[in-house]
């Protein structure tokens, strides 16, 4: 069946698209900063598969293992230093600083790759895999699933581990969890450092699936805003909603309106959701 | 000095501007284009977001707005006056409607949104191929002046200096008015505000789309100018961020501050560009960091501050 077969594609990107807007989803909910390094993040992640892979043969799969702890130091690093200073100012201040700082790390990727589209190619290629009439890529599979391994793996520190629950309590009542004597600005960093861990990781998946360039970091930050708003925001499982209802809704509106009009759809829900329902899909009222 | 001064003394600068084409060849010509064009951005943002208090974004879709508009107009042959007076309408009445729904958002969700209306547009301008010649481009025809490539610069050079005038003008009226009271007001304190009998939403709009308007036309005359427009380069996001980094490096809140900070803004942005053309984004953005993290009140708060210490020091 053919809406079969869009349905599934859509599921996949869906999967993918939660594990982007996860970790921006956990900065913007718990440090209140809209992290728009997070697009360059992600390619950063793609570059660094693609390095790994081409040039010391190293599979994305293991490349991941390197690339959590790499971005989780380099966000932490990056909070503590630079972000911390700024916390408490308005809006305008915290999001300009952001994109003050990812000009500067998107010029740096331009220099360093150039402009060109790359691409990640397996060698051998995994094939493909049909069940009934749909076909799905196996690599494009294999990074669904990981990407949805990553996802729980976040939701589990952030339900399970001491850190995770210092950042849920700094989220819900940041003086209470003062007085409780968590040390704010570096669950603060902990928080950070795992969005960037996440935004890492998602590049290292996606590398196996779109061609990596400088450019695309735009692109990759507009699908976190629209998840984070669909879902609900600073939740993981809204996350993964959101993303599978954006991804789903992709395939099939490129199909009903032509590819072309896929950014129109969704920054035009997103302005819907922003308006009659800010709290998200299932997302609670009263965060800011 | 009184603020009532420090305007008066900024207004007369500007004016001092116009002998510019006597004097001035056509590159200075056209940094002077450009200098008018960013203090109208600067001016215009700093109504709705110094004024009013909401970060907006949504400078860039303002200015793609008023470039398609009356860029398109042009093409099919109509004047300049009505390109001008086409996407000033169009560009008041928009925001008017979406102020009043988009308005209502605060913090972040509004600086979302306001930058969401520009991709929207964006997009909307790349697919209506048929109107706006889409990711081609539009090619806008030569404005009928004779006499060259000087009388041509100077001919744009005094329409967008004419454009920055009306918006100080506009804007500085506004500032005195009680809408301009109004909107200090609900920087404040939105809720207090509404309560003492200040209408929030209608002043908030009026707000976005003063701030859009003029914008908007500076888009309109920046086609016309150049000749040739595509939407990922009229409707860029540096068009949103740029305004904000003026305003803060003049300080926040007064429009002497956002003239002042475009001026030195553009300044800075020409002998970065020209001397160092592969990392100028990445300088900007470091001077974007540098300003928030040491020099939050903007250049003017530099003065003030060297002249405290000296007076503690001395």
């Amino acid at each position: 069946m053919f809406l079969l077969q869009i349905l599934a594609n859509g599921i996949v990107l869906g999967c993918l698209y939660a594990c982007i807007a996860a970790g921006f989803s956990l900065v913007w909910g718990v440090l209140n900063v809209i992290n728009l390094m997070h697009g360059s993040f992600i390619v950063l992640g793609s570059y660094l598969a693609w390095a790994a892979y081409n040039g010391l043969g190293i599979s994305p799969w293991i490349t991941l293992l390197v690339a959590a702890p790499l971005f989780y130091g380099a966000g932490w690093l990056m909070q503590r230093g630079v972000l911390n200073r700024v916390i408490a100012a308005p809006v305008l201040v915290t999001l300009t600083l952001t994109f003050g700082l990812d000009l500067m790390l998107n010029n740096a990727m331009l220099l360093a790759f150039k402009a060109d589209y790359r691409k990640l190619i397996l060698d051998p290629p995994l094939g493909t895999l049909a069940l009934g009439s749909v076909v799905v890529p196996v690599d494009r599979l294999v990074a669904m699933l990981f990407a949805l391994v990553l996802t729980a793996a976040l939701y589990l520190i952030l339900r399970k581990s001491r850190v995770g629950r210092a950042i849920i309590a700094v989220r819900l009542d940041r003086d209470a969890a003062t007085l409780m004597g968590v040390h704010v600005k570096s669950i603060y960093a902990a928080a950070f450092g795992f969005g960037a861990a996440m935004a890492g990781c998602a590049g290292v998946l996606l590398a196996l699936i779109f061609p990596i360039s400088p450019l695309s970091s735009t692109a990759y930050l507009g699908k976190a805003f629209v998840v984070c708003v669909l879902g609900g925001l600073g939740s993981v499982p809204g996350a993964v909603l959101g993303g599978l209802v954006l991804g789903i809704l992709e395939s099939f509106g490129a199909m009903a309106f032509g590819p072309e009009h896929a950014v129109t759809l969704s920054f035009g829900l997103l302005i819907l959701f922003l308006i009659f329902r800010p709290q998200g899909l299932i997302g609670r009222r009263g965060f800011d | 000095m009184t603020t009532g001064a420090r305007n008066a003394l900024l207004v007369g600068a500007v004016l001092l501007l116009a002998a510019l084409p006597l004097v001035g060849d056509t590159y200075a010509l056209r940094l002077g284009t450009f200098a008018c064009m960013y203090a109208v951005m600067a001016v215009s943002w700093n109504v709705i977001g110094g004024m009013a208090g909401y970060p907006s974004f949504a400078t860039a879709a303002f200015f793609g707005l008023g470039a398609y508009a009356g860029g398109v107009l042009l093409s099919k042959g109509g004047g300049l006056a009505g390109a001008l007076l086409l996407s000033g309408t169009l560009a008041f009445a928009g925001a008017m409607l979406l102020g009043v729904v988009l308005l209502r958002l605060r913090g972040h969700y509004f600086a979302v949104a306001s930058l969401a209306v520009a991709e929207v547009l964006r997009e909307l301008a790349n697919t209506a191929t048929d109107l706006t010649g889409g990711g081609m481009g539009l090619n806008i025809p030569l404005a009928a002046t004779s006499g060259g490539p000087q009388a041509e610069a100077s001919f744009y050079f005094l329409l967008m200096w004419a454009l920055l005038l009306l918006t100080l003008g506009v804007v500085l009226a506004l500032e005195r008015s009680r809408l301009g009271f109004g909107l200090q007001c609900i920087r404040q304190n939105e809720s207090a505000a509404d309560m003492i009998g200040v209408n929030a939403t209608l002043y908030k709009s009026l707000a976005f789309a003063i701030s859009g308007v003029f914008v908007a036309m500076a888009g309109t005359v920046y086609a016309a100018w150049v000749h040739y427009i595509e939407p990922p380069d009229v409707f860029d996001i540096l068009f949103s961020v740029k305004p904000i980094v003026m305003a803060l490096l003049g300080g926040l809140g007064s429009t002497a501050g956002a003239l002042l900070g475009a001026f030195a803004f553009l300044a800075i942005e020409e002998t970065v560009w020209r001397n160092s053309l592969e990392i100028h984004t990445g300088l900007l953005g470091l001077l974007i960091v540098v300003l928030l993290l040491f020099l939050p009140n903007g250049i003017v708060s530099l003065a003030r501050r060297l002249r405290g210490s000296g007076a503690s020091g001395g």
